[in-house]
């Protein structure tokens, strides 16, 4: 199974993107979809700037994928992050993870989720909404803390 | 080798990248760092917490203890963010 790992700074449609896996499909039990969005912490951001590294932002999203595909026998595997400025309300990260079971779905799409957190290459720069430029976002402890237990 | 930075990292030393050729001595990440903090005011800043940068060897994450020898590109950045 290959799975689909996708940066790009164009908007997604998580739908579409779930129909794609489905496409007619029988032997799929579930598909669990997790969207990131932009929020617009209390109408204080105006937008956010996600930066990238080029190549190793792909490079590590493809070590995350296929450390999720030797832990759970996924059917599908769909990944998108955006780059470049985001407005509230849209979209940032995509994972679709597909199964026989559930338990499976959901585990990886969390792992996923964790990891991607963590060890993907992307930053986030605040603009606020008063024109001004905000700062970059900290990291939280609670996101080293969700990945670190994948690995106990 | 190719630097890259990135972030708060590429902002305070005010440059995405450059290439570098650092002495001999210079031989795992973290010397890396240290060596580079002493250029200038601005990657003083950028590393003045070295604990908390992160590195990348040819795209790959590293950790401060790892060689640096045979290194095409390395980055330096700030813990990540995205998701």
């Amino acid at each position: 199974m290959t799975p689909t790992l996708r940066i790009q700074s164009a908007p997604f449609d998580p739908a579409q993107e779930a129909a794609r896996i489905e496409n007619g499909r029988r032997d799929i039990g579930a598909i669990v979809s997790f969207t990131g969005l932009c929020r617009d912490e209390d109408a204080t951001l105006a937008a956010l700037e996600l930066e990238h590294y080029p190549g190793m932002a792909e490079a590590e999203i493809a070590r995350v994928a296929a450390e999720a595909l030797s832990r759970w026998p996924l059917q599908a595997l769909t990944i998108i992050h955006r780059h470049g400025r985001i407005l509230p309300g849209e979209k940032i990260v995509l994972v679709i993870a597909a199964a026989r079971h559930r338990g499976e779905a959901f585990a990886a799409a969390e792992f996923l989720m964790d990891y991607l957190k963590t060890r993907a290459p992307f930053w986030k720069k605040e603009h606020r909404a008063d024109g001004s430029v905000g700062d970059w976002v900290a990291p939280k402890a609670k996101d080293d803390a969700a990945a670190q237990r994948w690995r106990e | 080798m190719k630097a890259l930075y990135f972030a708060w990292v590429r902002e305070r030393i005010g440059r995405a990248e450059e290439e570098l050729s650092p002495p001999p001595e210079v031989g795992t990440v973290g010397e890396l760092i240290a060596w580079l903090k002493t250029r200038d005011e601005g990657y003083a800043l950028a590393f003045e917490n070295a604990a908390v940068i992160r590195a990348a060897i040819d795209k790959a994450h590293a950790r401060h203890d790892t060689a640096i020898a045979g290194a095409r590109e390395i980055a330096f950045f700030p813990p990540m963010t995205g998701g």
